[in-house]
């Protein structure tokens, strides 16, 4: 009997240590749900940290209004199925009350409206800590953040001032109005948590798998063509077999070209990729180097 | 699917040693660079009219660092091999960095300390070497880099070895490793080099692929600190209370007797319970639900431990501290303090000295510690504290100090015992 664990296992440990740290230190946490695949690696995270009894915390989705329908259907499926509390944040709202305006053009997104929602949403419900689905081998930037970080009054984050974070002592103590931000899946891989939802045996929406779609092709990458989307000229809509890698807005998620239609076949791509989740299909991370860790100075999740 | 293990890697080196170009270069030869990654450093090397494509650029960080050139802060990088998935806290070397060096030491297995092979171990190299002691980290290795600048001189290398090797023996290192590589050409790192018959043994890679990390934890002695009880409360679940927590020592079996400290109440293991089914034993880092036999309070903050293995009670802690804030520390300062899950309040009684990290010279006379310093202190507590000596369990035997006006974390400690007390 050799005394050590799989990488997989020491990881998923380490996950449920910071959920149960955070459950007895905050008084007001909430899981971010987004119906993507590594919010769903969440929930089973929470299933194992805190089964039989309930969470201790609601699950909420910061909806921008262009979600896909398939992401939507099944986020209300598997919330129903656990028999959880959600709460929907609608950036729509937000934009109905007059509290943000939608950017306009082919190349409009949701993104930055996002972050208002969401911190309407915090300070709504008196959240003092959410829990988030962000890995450190996505972008750059979070590769110094730490597991559980913190945000200010405003929702934002200052890289220059971070806690140090030493063994698995986590200091969750804040201000009011400050919030914490904690990211169980901080040192997962995008292929750990592939190789995990394959493990556990995971649902995921039909859209991470091989399908028929219509798209348009645009600064080298493939775009859903629907309602929320205008075309440029040039650009012409045409089907392919794709899948997605994340799903977000669906007007700046890119799919990728794929034949994959099982767990196994996407974690044989993703295992021969040659390209990051972010940098295949992110539109709003290509616009500037350090656009990532702009945005969440200003509070983007 | 294939198994594989965690093995958690601090690395340290001065700046310029080439700490970035090695990192770099395990990335860039274990294929974890991916497309754009390179696509993105090419594009910024071209821009700095560089000829070639910088692998440094890889772990460059966040903007306030690209501008100024340095890296700041730990960042965390990862790599996998069939055998091994790897995380890397890359801690700066700047003098004044001590404390990001601590941080990323805290979690790890093993330490690269690079040393420049031109210039020879520096008191920056010695200083690594003793934090990574101090942390308790069972393996070292130094990593001799710039090998192609001194013509792969077997004979520097080897004085490199003598001068460190000395060193090492006044720390409590069990594992040295002395490897020459060249960051910059990839000699040694994954691949072997092709200039260096003289040295038979195999490039960094190979070497943390197959280093012994497992028996580093304590398997002896039971801890489990409790984290969170689950109490359902539903007529399903009506009589169900589950102790949930990661181990922190030892083996953990159902029909183990278990005392609960600092309550003092006993009881046995009734089961182990995961969210996937009941296990026949749980050991470190594992997380699991215990289940006692009786109905014994327990809360979170309480230890399970052995009747016939367990500390002792403490309010006072013989500690090092390594001070991680702009304001000193002296004596009489009131903190909060947190180890394993327990919260409570100490009083700084008494400062004994402050060590020089670079010559492990002990002032006596230091009145205060200061941003980045590190030494030993005597603390009260407000509440009991169950701890063991950091040597025997870095779990149970670390902890922070915080400042409750700020809320900020100011310290890291890691608790002394009699047998073992540091240089
Ligand atoms: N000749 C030679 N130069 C190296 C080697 N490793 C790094 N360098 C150079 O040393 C300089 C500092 O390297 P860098 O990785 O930025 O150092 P860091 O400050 O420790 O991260 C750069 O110009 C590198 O190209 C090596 O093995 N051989």
């Amino acid at each position: 009997m050799t005394y050590e664990l799989p990488h997989l296992d020491a990881l998923e440990s380490e996950a449920l240590h910071l959920m149960r740290e955070v459950a007895a230190e905050f008084e007001r946490p909430c899981l971010l749900f987004s119906g993507g695949k590594d919010s769903i690696v969440m929930l089973r995270l929470a299933e194992k940290a805190f089964r039989p009894g309930r969470f201790p915390f609601p699950l909420m989705h910061v909806d921008t209004g262009h979600t896909f329908p398939e992401v939507s259907e099944f986020r209300d499926r598997r919330v129903a199925e656990l028999g959880e509390r959600l709460i929907v944040a609608s950036v729509q709202e937000t934009v109905d009350a007059g509290r943000a305006v939608d950017e306009t053009g082919p190349r409009a997104s949701r993104n930055r409206l996002q972050t208002t929602t969401l911190l309407e949403a915090i300070e709504e419900h008196h959240f003092d800590a959410l829990f988030g689905g962000a890995r450190r081998d996505e972008e750059r930037a979070r590769a110094k953040e730490r597991i559980l970080s913190f945000r200010d009054d405003f929702g934002q984050w200052d890289p220059r001032a971070q806690r140090p974070e030493l063994w698995n002592l986590y200091n969750g103590r804040i201000r009011r109005g400050e919030n914490g931000r904690a990211f169980p899946l901080s040192n997962w891989t995008e292929l750990d948590v592939w190789q995990y939802i394959a493990r556990e045996r995971l649902e995921l929406p039909p859209i991470y798998f091989a399908h028929e779609r219509e798209v348009f092709a645009r600064d080298g990458m493939l775009y859903a063509v629907s309602e929320h989307t205008e075309l440029l000229d040039g650009e012409e809509p045409f089907t392919e077999s794709v899948r997605y890698r994340t799903v977000g807005d669906l007007t700046i998620t890119g799919a990728v070209r794929s034949t994959a239609t099982t767990l196994e076949d996407v974690v044989s791509e993703i295992a021969a990729t040659r390209v990051t989740e972010r940098g295949e299909t992110r539109a709003d991370d290509r616009v500037s180097e350090a656009a990532m860790e702009d945005r969440k100075k200003q509070g983007y999740f | 699917m294939s198994t594989t293990s965690l093995v958690r890697i601090a690395t340290a080196g001065s700046v310029d040693d080439g700490k970035s170009t090695l990192i770099g270069r395990l990335l860039y030869d274990s294929k974890e660079i991916l497309a754009d990654q390179l696509a993105h450093i090419a594009d910024v090397s071209a821009r700095r009219g560089l000829e070639t494509v910088d692998l440094a650029l890889l772990t460059d960080g966040l903007r306030a660092e690209r501008e100024q050139g340095i890296t700041i802060d730990v960042a965390y990088r990862y790599f996998a091999t069939a055998r091994r998935k790897f995380i890397l806290a890359d801690s700066p070397g700047h003098v004044q960095y001590t404390r990001n060096m601590v941080t990323g030491a805290s979690t790890a297995d093993v330490a690269i300390v690079l040393v420049d092979a031109r210039a020879g171990p520096t008191e920056q190299s010695r200083r690594h070497t003793f934090i990574a002691s101090l942390l308790g980290l069972r393996h070292v290795v130094f990593a001799v880099n710039k090998m192609d600048l001194v013509d792969w001189d077997e004979a520097a290398f080897e004085r490199i070895v003598d001068n460190l090797t000395d060193f090492s023996a006044r720390l409590n290192l069990p594992d040295v490793t002395f490897i020459p590589v060249s960051a910059l050409h990839g000699d040694n790192v994954v691949e072997r080099g092709s200039r260096c018959d003289w040295y038979g043994g195999p490039p960094l890679l190979w070497h943390l692929e197959h280093l012994h990390v497992a028996s580093d934890r304590n398997m002896i002695d039971v801890r489990f600190p409790v984290q969170w009880v689950i109490r359902p409360q539903t007529d399903e679940y009506h009589d169900y209370r589950g102790y949930a927590g990661q181990v922190a020592g030892g083996v953990l079996k159902p029909g183990d007797e278990v005392l609960v400290l600092p309550s003092g109440a006993k009881s046995s293991i009734a089961r182990i319970e995961t969210y996937d089914g009941d296990i026949a034993e749980a050991f470190p880092p594992m997380s699991v639900v215990l289940h006692l036999t009786d109905d014994v309070d327990v809360s979170r903050g309480d230890l399970i431990c052995r009747p016939h293995n367990h500390p002792e009670p403490v309010r006072e802690l013989d500690a090092m501290v390594c001070w991680m804030a702009e304001a000193p520390l002296r004596a009489g300062a009131r903190l909060a303090i947190k180890q394993t899950t327990r919260n409570a309040r100490v009083v700084v009684d008494e400062l004994l000295y402050r060590l020089d990290v670079n010559t492990l010279h002990r002032d006596l006379d230091a009145d205060a510690l200061g941003l980045n310093d590190i030494g030993r202190v005597k603390l009260r507590t407000s509440a009991p504290m169950i701890v063991d000596a950091y040597r025997r369990n870095r779990a149970t035997g670390s902890f922070i100090l915080i400042d409750e006006t700020t809320n900020e974390t100011v310290a890291g400690g890691m608790i002394l015992d009699r047998e073992t007390l540091p240089p």
